[in-house]
Parts: C-alpha cells; structure tokens; sequence
C-alpha cells in the first residue's frame, strides 16, 4: 500500500485540511489566547458564516469566498456588539468566568435556533465552478475545495501577524493581553482595543464559514463539532501566537491525514490529541507560546 | 331521614356521573404522543417526518377522526440526542397521559424510548431504526423501514447481490463507514454479506463522525485498489466522500451501498454531476414500478407546505414513511375499534396493512416479513437542477427485480462522464 506518490499526495492533503483548521481557529486564538474571552461559541459564528455565504450564493450568484470576504465588515461589527455586551455584563463585574461561558452559550442557541428558524435544518451547500475539481502540480493532486480554502487561510494569517506587529492598534491588543493598566497609562482604552480584537475574531469567521461550507455541506448546529479541535489548535499553537496556531493547524493536519490514510480514520483525533497532549507535557505554554 | 336523603342524592350524582363521564371521555381527541429531532443532527428528517405526521393527522382528523374522535397530537423536540427521549417518553405517558406513542426519527432516538415502552407494556412502531429490537425481542415494536427480517445483512444485500451477478465477478472490497450506530451495524451486515459472496476484504476501516476531509481516506482506499467500495456514511460524510472520491479520481466498479443522505434533496442539488453511475439504498423513488396508490396526492400536499417548513422539498426518503407509521397504527385502531395497545399490538402483528408505501407485513421481531431496501443507481443526471431529481430516470431501481425500473450501468466508470 506505501508509495512515494502517496505519501506525498496524503502531506499535501494534510496541509490542506491543516490551512482550513487554521482558518477556523484563527479567531479562537485573537479571542481566547490573546483577550483571554473563552468564545466558545466562535464556531456557531463560523457557521453564521456558512449560511451568510450560502444565502448571498444561492440568490445572487457570488463566489463563496468572496461573499466571506464582503460579510467581514458586518462580522466585525457584531463582534464589536457581542463583546460590549459581554463586557457590560461580566469582564467589568469579574464575573466571566463561569457566568460569560454560559453567556457563549447561549449565543450558540442563539445562533443554531435562528438559522433553523430562518432557513431550516436541512444541509446547505455552496455552487463554484471550481467546487469539485482538482488540478495537478507534478505528482501532487490538488482539489481547489481544499487548496482555495489553504490559500486564503495562509493570506489570512499573514494578513493578522502583520496587523498584530506592525500596526499601533495590533500592538495594543497584544498589550492589552499583557497589562491592562500599562495600556491605560499610555492614553490607550483597553475596552475599546478589546472590542476591536474582539470584532476581528469574529471578522475571521465570516471567511473561516465562507471555506467550510466550501468543504462540506453545512446545517446549522454543526459547528459543535469544531469546539475541540479548534481550541486544541489555538492552545497547541500556544494561546495567542498567530504563527504558532498555523503551524499547530497545519502538524494537526498532516498527523490526521497521515494517520487516516496509514493506519486507520479513527485513530486520526486520538493521535492528534495525543500529540496536543505530549506537547503541552514538554512545552506547557504550546509550541509557539513564551515559556513561564 | 334528611341525612338519608342527601346520600340518596349523593349516589344518583356518582351514578350520573358514571354513567356520563366515559361518553365525556370518548368525545375527547385521542393523543398521539412523539419525540422527535426538531433541532440537532437528525432534524433535517425530524421535521421533515413532523409535517408528514402532521399531514395524516390532518386528513384523518378531515374524515371524522378514529373511533369517531379526533386525533390530536403531542410531540416534542428530543434535539437529536438520545438522552432526552426517555424524560420526553415519560412526560407524554404520564403527564399528557397520551393514548398512543410512536417513536422519533431514527435508530438512536428509538432504542432509548424501548425500555419505558416495554414496561408500561405499549405498541410502538419506530421510524428509520436499524435493528433497534435485536436486543429486546419486544413483540410490539415494529419498524416502519423495510431493512427485512435480518435488518444489519438486508440492508447493503442488494449492493453485494448485484455486485455478485456481474461477469467477471467482482473479487475485492473495500469497507467504509462511520464510527457511529449506522455505521456499524451497516458495516457489520456488509462484512457478513462480503463474505457470502466470496469477496476479499481488502480495507476494513471506521472514521470518527467529525471527519473533516475524506481524502486521506479516499487514497489509502484507492491504494487498496477494490473492484467495489460499500460505504456507510451519515450526510455530510456521504458529500465529503463522494467529492474526495471524484477529486481524487477514484473508481471502482461498484461505489456507494450505504449513503445516507443521497436521498435529500438538498445534497443531490449539491452533488448533481457528482452522482453519476453511484449505486445507493434508497426506500422510494419516483420510478413506475413504484408507484403506490396515494403517494403521488401526499407528497404533492407535502410539496407545498416543505417550503415553508424549511424541509426537504421533494421528501421522499422519510416523510412517506413517517407518514405510513401512523396510517399502520390508525388502521389498527379502527380495525380492533379500541386503543388496548395489546389488542393494536397484536394486530400489528398478525395483519398485512396497504399503506402509500405499499403492503407491509411484518416478521417476529417486528421488521417487515421481506426486505425491500432498493438499490438505485443515479443516471441521467444533467446538471444540479431539483426538477430532475423528483422525476422518474435518475434515480433507477436495479434491485429488488420485483421492483426493478431499469438497467444497471457497470462498470462505475462507464456511468461516469
């Protein structure tokens, strides 16, 4: 059953799925690793995604990505609103930890009750040209299902490690992370540099949704499926490193394919967990995350 | 003897009152009680089944009822999780105090309802259970999906009977499903019949329902390189799979068997070219040999109102059958003209019943007498159009040959365009 050609074809596949688990994590790590707001409901947003690119699909025609793209701004200003609201009801109190998970919850009700509501609980997909096809580069089969999501997550990434490190407001929501005072002293609103992280978190799912409903077929309370691994992702990647949650999405990716392909699908989560868990034994702080 | 005189009268009340109070109770409506998914996993089919249910009950309720009562009926959401039915199932009995219940959409939601349905010693049928009474013997449950008599072997046989009948025969198999309830038992009955039929069994693999990507899966079966791929996946699998499969360009000569979801609506439109040439189990298919009397009147009324209700817009795969689960349980009340569930029980049993579905007549263990899960190859299929797919010619019946509708296109590749 080994071949070159397949092991190959199965990384490749690997990093594939790995740029789409980014995709999707991506939010989790500005949300929970960085502003340290435990959004359990950030894939309930990425479906919201889903379903925003599918309407705007189904009536109007429009690319998927391109819908996930447009939708970000409207992403943003909801997570704008969600965390004011998260943050007039619990953060100010000091009461988010148990009482502002339950908060999240109730926007995964929220979210899942309403797009049942609205369109149903049938499975939705999106219609591109490039949906289903595949092209080749030497040995290496691509499906554009797989590639196009890769590609945008990698632009994606890139696109917020430049935000966090090169702009004011990108190193004040990595500040805002460390010492909330220190902002304040230096004329900065940590509510306000918060709000906006926040807003950029669920920005991310607008297009993270757009590329899922590319892979698959969605319906609405699908996104419970994603609560794991996502997390897993962002806390491998150690809690709040843009970089390290690409690279841990992507040794998540590899390890699932490879092991689906060479040994057997259902031991694809347990070995990755497996891995989350030997790293987080050597590294505690996740692959990427500062020591102490 | 003015004490004497208010007892007198005390007596004559009760007896009125006896005498009134079970005509007071006949003329109430008589309950039907379910749970059923109306959000979660499975609501796709829970609503769907919950607007066929509402279609009889409306259509009965038209013709003066049963027993000369109307019917009225008391459901609620199970979310698609096992761990609610029986606090559901305990509430209709007690609470609603239901006269009769029948169960929720699909072999998880089923098997949890059995236990409080044994003790208080209750008829029930149950929708889209896979082997749900393997393991109670219960004699009052019957399934309404036609998986025949040995449900885990009937349901992937006409796939390795037709496999079977090909020259030269097809020698290797490979073996896919899902790590879950469906995936299992339908994996297990695809083994038994892979080696009835003399096939290799060269892959042998479960993936976790959380799946993201089948590709990885998809080449180390391609590796493996079966003459037939039997796959028995849950829907957004059943979409992962057959993508992965085209993109990676894999082709057996046989490739499908147990795909759920390749009966929606909504996953054929998504699909379209995709389904060419794959051969699947389905229940009813618009094709001629098909068509039983009142299928055509409901799934127009269907039709109308799945819009709305956010539904599968063709609902042929569950809503048909939901709705002959309560027609089979209506024609056993007005046949035995009581609601004693040992008496409909009994009769359930012991009686042929003519449902939209066609004849049902059930085995021992409550599953029907003979199987008729169909084996249906997609043909013909032009592009992602929802027309096409409620019309005769796409979805082919190749097996049962009694209800055979056309020719099995072999190999997968020359299905394919």
């Amino acid at each position: 059953m080994f071949s070159f050609h397949l092991l190959l074809n199965v990384i490749v596949a690997g990093i594939l799925l790995g740029g789409f688990y980014a995709a999707v994590s991506l939010g989790i790590t500005l949300a929970f690793g960085l502003l340290n707001v435990v959004n359990i409901a950030h894939p309930a947003f990425v479906i919201l995604g889903s379903y925003a690119a599918f309407v705007v699909n189904s009536r109007f025609g429009l690319d998927p990505i391109l819908a996930g793209l447009l939708f970000m701004p409207v992403f943003f200003l909801l997570g704008i609103g969600v965390y004011r609201i998260y943050y007039a009801s619990f953060e100010k109190r000091a009461e988010e930890s148990l009482r502002g998970l339950v908060f999240f919850f109730g926007i995964i009700f929220i979210i899942e009750v309403s797009l049942s509501l609205q369109y149903g609980v049938d499975y939705r997909s999106v219609h591109a040209a490039y949906v289903g096809d595949s092209f080749r580069l030497g040995p290496i089969e691509l499906a554009f299902r797989l590639a196009i999501p890769c590609a945008m997550a990698l632009v994606l990434t890139l696109a917020l490690h430049l935000f966090l490190s090169r702009t004011f407001y990108g190193r004040a929501v990595k500040a805002v992370s460390q010492d909330h005072l220190a902002l304040r002293l230096m004329g900065a609103d940590p509510v306000r540099i918060k709000g906006l992280a926040f807003g950029i978190a669920i920005a991310t799912a607008s297009l993270a949704g757009a590329l899922l409903i590319m892979i698959g077929p969605v319906e609405p309370s699908i996104g419970r499926e994603y609560i794991g691994r996502v997390f897993a992702i962002a806390v491998l990647g150690g809690m709040g490193s843009i970089g390290g949650t690409l690279v841990a999405a992507l040794i998540l990716g590899v390890l699932e394919s490879l092991t689906s392909t060479f040994y057997g699908p259902s031991w694809a989560l347990a070995v990755s967990f497996g891995i989350l868990l030997l790293v987080l034994a050597v590294r505690p702080s996740g692959l990427v995350g500062r020591a102490g | 003897m003015r004490a004497w005189g208010v007892v007198a009268a005390l007596i004559g009340a009760l007896a009125l009152v006896a005498v009134w109070a079970p005509r007071a109770v006949a003329e109430g409506p008589i309950k039907v009680g379910f749970g059923m998914a109306l959000t979660g996993g499975v609501a796709g089919n829970g609503k769907a089944a919950l607007l066929a249910i509402q279609i009889w009950a409306e259509e009965v309720n038209k013709k003066g009822g049963l027993l000369g009562r109307k019917v009225e009926l008391v459901y609620y959401d199970d979310q698609s999780k096992a761990a609610t039915v029986p606090g559901i199932y305990t509430k209709l009995l007690d609470v609603d105090k239901v006269d009769l219940v029948v169960s929720g959409y699909g072999t998880n939601l089923i098997a949890p309802a059995l236990p409080i349905v044994i003790e208080r010693k209750l008829t029930f049928i149950g929708l889209f259970g896979l082997a749900v009474n393997e393991q109670f013997h219960y004699p009052h449950y019957f399934g309404i999906m036609p998986a025949g008599p040995s449900p885990k072997t009937d349901w992937s046989a006409g796939f390795f009977e037709i496999a079977g009948r090909q020259n030269p025969k097809p020698r290797t198999v490979a073996l896919v499903g899902a790590d879950a309830e469906y995936g299992q038992n339908a994996l297990a009955g695809a083994r038994e019949n892979a080696k009835r039929h003399g096939l290799q069994v060269v892959y042998d693999k479960a993936y976790p329902p959380a799946t993201v990507d089948f590709t990885p899966i998809v080449r180390a079966i391609q590796a493996t390189n079966p003459d037939i791929v039997f796959v028995a996946s849950y829907p957004p699998d059943s979409a992962g799979m057959l993508r992965a499969a085209h993109e990676v360009g894999l082709k057996p000569k046989l490739f499908g068997g147990g795909m759920v979801g390749l009966q929606y609506a909504s996953l054929q439109t998504a699909l379209g070219l995709m389904l060419e040439g794959v051969v699947n189990y389905d229940f009813w298919v618009p094709e001629p040999t098909l068509k039983f009397p009142g299928i055509e009147d409901f799934l127009k009324k269907y039709q109308e109102r799945a819009k709305a209700a956010g539904v599968d817009p063709l609902g042929h795969y569950v809503p048909p059958w939901a709705y002959a689960y309560l027609q089979v349980l209506g024609q056993a009340v007005e046949a035995t003209k009581s609601l004693d569930q040992q008496k409909i029980g009994e009769y359930i049993r012991t009686h042929e019943h003519d449902t939209l579905v066609g004849k049902i007549r059930f085995a021992p263990n409550g599953e029907w007498v003979k199987s008729r899960v169909l084996m249906v190859q997609f043909q013909n299929i032009e592009n992602n159009s929802l027309k096409q797919f409620g019309e005769p010619g796409h979805r082919v019946v190749i097996y049962p040959d009694e209800w055979k509708s056309g020719t099995l296109i072999y190999p997968y590749a020359k299905a394919k365009r």
